[in-house]
């Protein structure tokens, strides 16, 4: 019989969107198997700050302190990834979960394949639906940055999944019946050995929205002329409330970042809104973008490729554009 | 100090996408293979560790004999053995692959192990993982700045708005992100030194793969758009298209 654990990332002590995400999904997988599913989270949080998760449906919620499962080795740590996978597994084992769902963040991609070896399972990462023929699970996965998408099936009794994030639906249920079970390491088996590579500091550059999490993104390309002209995009993302990215040619011409990259070798992206502002549309670059669901173009070419996966767009000098386009938005927001 | 780097062969990212006749993978017709562009960072990294304080460079790759070409530019760059561990089919998944690395890392016992980050034709990012929890070692992914010591290493992994600084015990897997190192340009004549300089094969020693590709299909072609030609003068209706058309803002 499946029973399903969703992998809940708790970052800080707080729950992203792509943890309602998981959960959301966990549940639906759940109703169409017939089958139990339960969240399990690795965290510092109260009872009460886990019980917002019932908000989205599960009626279990296993949690392990971090501080406590840290303290087997001790010393100045954040975490450990493989004291983690090995805590998660463990766990399924365990419980007998047979469907592991992660969040496909950076964390969740990390943890996912330890698990898999773990727990024997078949695994397929960063997948944009699930289903379901005679109770056989098969996975969509983007390929090639996004150029296809493969349906891959899973030939094993178990099977992990990582779910890419701003793809899934979160669904709030009616009521919260959730209830809290703590759990120990000691139960988990875990040993100082496991915690073989260590996080020892979190950096995180503050305010700024991540390109691979923001719901809308401000890109600027090699159309920007220069570093020094990059503040018309930071402006229009600050007005809208988005995250700023950027080509591949520009990250190598050393104007932005690579954390800013969008595209086959950068970051593959899918926000509600992706305004491209004197890109051109390389194909690597509409590899990474173009599963977002609205895409703005605005570009002087009326023939750039960009156009092309647009929703919408403006031909025109974006020198010209920007400006006014930030005035407008400041109107309506 | 031994030091090995496990690459794979991709289509150049360049590579218009055409589904092939069986409709499970892509046609390859016209599709030019290059080393996955994250392995380069990973054999760069490998290589100026060698050149730095010495050490047995390996660079290992699983596949069929196309995936020579992956091996022979780590060659160009630097890498001193080569091994091709010959799959028995075309029809591989991420574990079959990882379990063959692991057995061939298992006899050669690297101090250090490189992967690129992920390979740009699946990209599950899968594979580091896979191999370290196989070979139960530490494993960091998406490395962007290394520091190797006598016994440990300590590494900067990129995540989402930020990184993370993770110490590590040795041998450990490193996943190589872009931004740890400039990757070379091989020079003439380490381009024609690689031509003849020998590969070791193996034969594979696993089959048996967890997921099966039921089908590939290109994504769903996109409507026009609609595209508004006035400059500037166009600002205010996009803005009003996009709050109530779209209804996104």
């Amino acid at each position: 019989m499946a029973k399903i654990l969703a992998y809940i990332e708790s970052k800080e002590n707080k729950f992203k969107n792509s943890a309602f995400e998981t959960i959301s999904e966990a549940k639906r997988l759940s109703g169409i198997l017939g089958c139990d599913f339960a969240s399990l989270v690795i965290s510092n949080q109260s009872a009460d700050e886990l019980k917002v998760l019932g908000d989205y449906g599960p009626e279990e919620i296993f949690h392990l302190n971090l501080d406590e499962m840290n303290s087997i080795k001790g010393g100045n740590i954040k975490y450990s990834y493989s004291a983690i996978a090995k805590a998660v597994s463990e766990f399924a084992k365990q419980n007998g979960f047979t469907i592991i769902l992660f969040s496909g963040t950076g964390f969740g991609k990390a943890l996912s394949p330890a698990v898999s070896i773990l727990t024997d399972s078949a695994l397929i990462s960063d997948i944009t639906g699930i289903n379901v023929n005679d109770g056989i699970i098969s996975a969509t996965k983007p390929v090639y940055a996004g150029k296809a998408f493969a349906e891959i099936k899973v030939n094993s009794a178990n099977v992990v999944l990582s779910l890419r994030p701003n793809v899934f639906k979160a669904e709030k249920t009616d009521s919260n019946n959730a209830k809290v079970t703590d759990i120990t390491s000691a139960s988990l088996n875990l040993s100082a050995n496991d915690f073989s590579a260590v996080v020892t500091e979190v950096v995180l550059s503050q305010g700024k929205i991540d390109v691979a999490e923001a719901d809308k993104i401000v890109s600027g390309g090699r159309g920007l002329k220069g570093p020094d002209n990059f503040h018309l995009i930071e402006e229009l993302a600050s007005v809208i409330g988005a995250a700023t990215g950027t080509s591949r040619a520009v990250v190598d011409a050393g104007w932005r970042p690579h954390s800013e990259q969008v595209g086959q070798t950068g970051k593959t992206v899918s926000p509600g809104l992706y305004i491209a502002c004197g890109i051109s549309g390389a194909i690597q670059h509409l590899a990474g973008m173009s599963s977002s669901k609205c895409i703005v173009a605005i570009n002087k070419d009326k023939d750039a490729p960009i156009f092309q996966v647009a929703d919408y767009g403006i031909i025109g000098d974006l020198f010209e554009v920007l400006p006014v386009l930030k005035e407008e938005f400041k109107k309506v927001l | 100090m031994k030091i090995a780097v496990c690459v794979s062969l991709v289509p150049d990212s360049t590579t218009k996408v055409k589904i092939g006749s069986s409709g499970k993978s892509i046609d390859e017709n016209g599709v030019t293979f290059i080393l996955n562009p994250y392995d380069e960072y990973a054999v760069e990294e490998a290589v100026q560790l060698k050149e730095k304080s010495g050490a047995e460079t390996y660079a290992i790759s699983f596949g069929s004999d196309r995936s020579k070409e992956a091996i022979k530019k780590a060659y160009q760059m630097g890498i001193e053995k080569g091994i091709l561990i010959k799959a028995n089919s075309d029809d591989y998944d991420s574990y079959t692959v990882a379990k063959n690395l692991a057995d061939a890392l298992n006899e050669l016992k690297p101090d250090l192990i490189f992967f690129g980050k992920q390979s740009i034709d699946f990209d599950g990012m899968a594979i580091p993982g896979m191999v370290a929890t196989l070979l139960n070692l530490p494993f960091v992914n998406v490395v962007t700045k290394l520091d190797v010591n006598r016994n440990e290493v300590t590494a900067e992994r990129e995540i989402e708005g930020g990184k993370e600084i993770i110490v590590s015990a040795l041998p450990a897997i490193i996943g190589a992100q872009k931004g740890l190192n400039n990757p070379r340009y091989p020079n003439l004549k380490s381009i024609m030194a690689s031509k003849s300089k020998p590969i070791e094969e193996k034969n594979s020693t696993y089959s048996g793969n967890k997921t099966e590709v039921i089908s590939m299909n290109l994504p769903p072609a996109k409507g026009k758009g609609k595209i508004l030609e006035n400059g500037a003068e166009s600002a205010a209706e996009l803005v009003k298209l996009l709050r109530d058309e779209a209804k996104i803002i």
